[in-house]
C-alpha cells in the first residue's frame, strides 16, 4: 500500500515540464492534486517512472471568464484549481452554474481541498462527477505540448475509455474551457452514492434550454454507468421539442433504462444500475422542468 | 499495530535486500535511501512547519505525508487507515484545509503549516474544546478514528461556527468510525457548539477559534 519509487520532477515553468513529457513521454504521469494518482500508485495500478510535478508552477490557479468575443461569458479553469477553490468560486457560482451544483457530490472536503478539476477531467474516472459536466456543457479541452504549443478538444472527442483519454503521453491538460452559460438554460446534477462523497453508483449531469415551457436543446450525461461518461442520445432526441410535462419526463427516464447498459461491480449489478439512473432521470428532469412545484428548483432557469 | 510505529521497519523499505530471509532488512535512514536509489526512486528534500515546529528530513519522493508526520516527524496522532483516501484517519490541516495525508506526497506540502490533532491541545496540555467536548459526549469508542475526525470538525467549525446536525453528517461524511455509529460523534460536535455559545464555557468564546497551534516562532 506504498507508492513504488519513482523520478520525480517539480519543475517551476510550464516549459520545463513539457519538456520533461517529451522526453520521458508514456514512463511519465502527471502529478496536480494527486487525489487520484496517488492512490491509484499506492495500490500498485500504476507504476509511473516519472512524476512530474506542476505544482509549483505559477498561473495554472485561475478561474477566468471570458468578457468579450465569441467566447463572452466562457470560463475557463486552470490546471491547478482544486474543487474546493472552485466550489468556493463566486465566479463558477455566477457563471458556471451547473459546475457549482455538481461540487457539492465530488468526494470529501478533505479530497476536495488538493483534488482538482482538471485533473479529475484528464483522469476520466467513468464515475466522478467532472468528466459528465465537460459533456453536458460541450466544455473545450486545451491541452499544452512542447511540439505542438495548446490543442484544443471537444467534449465528444475527449473521452475514449476507461481512465482513457484523448490526451497524449507529451501534453498536460493545461486548462477546460466552459462555454457561457445561456440565459435559457436550466440545470441539474442528481446522484446516487454507497457514501455521500464517494464515487457515483450512477449519477446524472442535465443541461435543458427552453423556450417557454419548449424544450429546445438538452444534454443528458450519466457517469457510473459505462467505461466513459455518457451523453445518451436517443433520450435527448425525444426531448428535444417536448414541453415540461410529467409525460415527458417519463418517457425520457423509460429511454435512459432502456438505452443504457452499465457494468456490473460488487457495488450494484447492470440491472440495479438501470433502473437508477431511470429513477435519477426522473428526479433530475421532474426539476430541471419545474414539473412539480414541490420540487427544488434548477439552477439558472429562467423565472 | 506496534510494528507500524517502528520508525524503520523492514515494511517501511523498499524490501531488495530482505530476500535472503535472515539477512534483516535495512535499519538506519542511509541504507534505506540506498536501496531506494537503486531502485531507481529520487531522494529528496522536504520542509515544512508542523503544528508551529519546522521540520526538515531528507526522504523517499514517494513517501506520503502521513509517513513523514508519523516516521520523520515522529509525530503518531495522525493514524493511517486505509491508505487510499477513504477513511479519514489521517485527515490533517495543510494550511488550514483538511486533507488526506495518506494521498499526498510529502513534497506536496513543501512550505505548508500542517496541523495534526498534537497541535489541538494547549501547551500544558489541557485538551482543546473539540476534544473534551467529544470526551464529554463519549464520542468514540476506540478512537483510532478520532485524529481525523477532530481535524475534520476544527475545520468545520471554523467555516460554520453553528452548523445544522446535516452539515455536521455531510462533513463528517469523508470520516470513517467503525464503533459507534456517528450518533455519539455528532453529539459531541453539538456539544462543541455549544461551549462555544455559552460564555460560562471553560474556554469562553473564542475556543474554537485558531486555537490549534497553527504558528510557532521556528515556522
Amino acid at each position: 500500500m506504498k507508492p513504488p519509487p519513482f523520478t520525480y520532477h517539480r519543475p517551476n515553468r510550464l516549459g520545463e515540464a513539457l519538456a520533461l513529457l517529451a522526453e520521458h513521454g508514456d514512463d511519465a504521469k502527471v502529478l496536480a492534486g494527486g487525489q487520484s494518482l496517488v492512490p491509484l500508485m499506492a495500490l500498485r495500478m500504476g507504476r509511473p517512472a516519472h512524476v512530474v510535478d506542476i505544482g509549483a508552477i505559477d498561473g495554472l490557479d485561475s478561474i477566468d471568464v471570458a468578457t468579450s468575443g465569441d467566447d463572452a461569458g466562457a470560463v475557463t479553469i486552470g490546471a491547478m484549481v482544486r474543487h474546493e477553490q472552485a466550489k468556493r468560486s463566486p465566479t463558477i457560482a455566477e457563471h458556471a452554474p451547473l459546475i457549482a451544483e455538481t461540487m457539492p457530490y465530488v468526494a470529501h472536503r478533505a479530497i476536495r481541498s488538493q483534488g482538482t478539476v482538471v485533473g479529475s477531467i484528464a483522469h476520466a474516472d467513468p464515475a466522478a462527477e467532472m468528466p459528465a459536466v465537460v459533456l453536458a456543457t460541450g466544455a473545450t479541452m486545451i491541452a499544452t505540448s512542447a511540439a505542438d504549443g495548446e490543442r484544443e478538444i471537444a467534449a465528444t472527442d475527449f473521452f475514449q475509455g476507461y481512465l482513457d483519454t484523448a490526451l497524449r503521453s507529451d501534453e498536460i491538460l493545461t486548462a477546460v474551457r466552459f462555454p457561457a452559460w445561456p440565459s435559457n438554460a436550466a440545470g441539474v446534477t442528481v446522484e446516487e452514492a454507497r457514501r455521500h462523497g464517494d464515487y457515483a453508483l450512477v449519477g446524472l449531469v442535465v443541461k435543458i434550454e427552453l423556450d417557454g415551457d419548449t424544450v429546445t436543446d438538452a444534454a443528458l450525461a450519466f457517469f457510473g454507468a459505462a467505461s466513459t461518461a455518457i451523453r445518451v442520445g436517443a433520450a435527448e432526441a425525444a426531448l428535444v421539442g417536448s414541453h415540461a410535462t410529467a409525460d415527458a419526463v417519463d418517457v425520457t427516464a423509460r429511454i435512459v433504462a432502456a438505452e443504457l447498459d452499465p457494468p456490473a461491480d460488487i457495488h450494484g449489478s447492470t440491472a440495479y444500475r438501470k433502473h437508477l439512473a431511470g429513477v435519477l432521470t426522473r428526479r433530475a428532469l421532474t426539476r430541471a422542468l419545474r414539473v412539480d412545484d414541490q420540487a427544488d428548483h434548477p439552477i439558472g432557469a429562467p423565472v | 499495530m506496534t510494528d507500524i510505529e517502528q520508525p524503520h521497519s523492514p515494511m517501511a523499505t523498499t524490501g531488495s535486500s530482505v530476500a535472503g530471509g535472515t539477512t534483516p532488512g535495512p535499519t538506519d535512514d542511509a541504507s534505506r535511501l540506498a536501496a531506494e536509489r537503486a531502485a531507481g526512486g529520487s531522494i529528496i528534500e522536504v520542509s515544512f512547519s508542523v503544528n508551529g515546529t519546522h521540520h526538515a528530513h531528507t526522504v523517499e519522493a514517494r513517501r506520503t505525508l502521513s509517513d513523514v508526520i508519523r516516521h520523520e516527524c515522529g509525530l503518531t496522532g495522525t493514524h493511517i487507515g486505509c491508505e487510499h483516501g477513504v477513511c479519514g484517519a489521517c485527515t490533517v490541516l495543510v494550511d488550514g484545509a483538511p486533507s488526506r495525508s495518506c494521498l499526498m506526497f510529502a513534497t506536496q506540502a513543501t512550505g505548508a503549516e500542517i496541523t495534526t490533532s498534537e497541535g489541538l491541545s494547549g501547551p500544558d496540555g489541557t485538551p482543546h474544546p473539540i476534544q473534551q467536548a467529544m470526551m464529554d459526549a463519549h464520542g468514540f469508542q476506540c478512537a483510532f478514528c478520532a485524529p481525523g475526525f477532530l481535524m475534520s470538525t476544527l475545520a468545520l467549525l471554523e467555516d460554520d461556527p453553528d452548523p445544522s446536525e446535516e452539515a455536521i453528517r455531510e462533513e463528517l461524511s469523508g470520516n470513517i468510525c467503525r464503533c459507534t455509529g456517528y450518533q455519539s460523534i455528532v453529539e459531541g460536535v453539538q456539544r462543541a457548539v455549544d461551549v462555544r455559545r455559552t460564555p460560562t464555557g471553560a474556554s469562553g468564546s473564542s475556543a474554537l477559534g485558531t486555537s490549534a497551534r497553527t504558528s510557532g516562532s521556528a515556522s
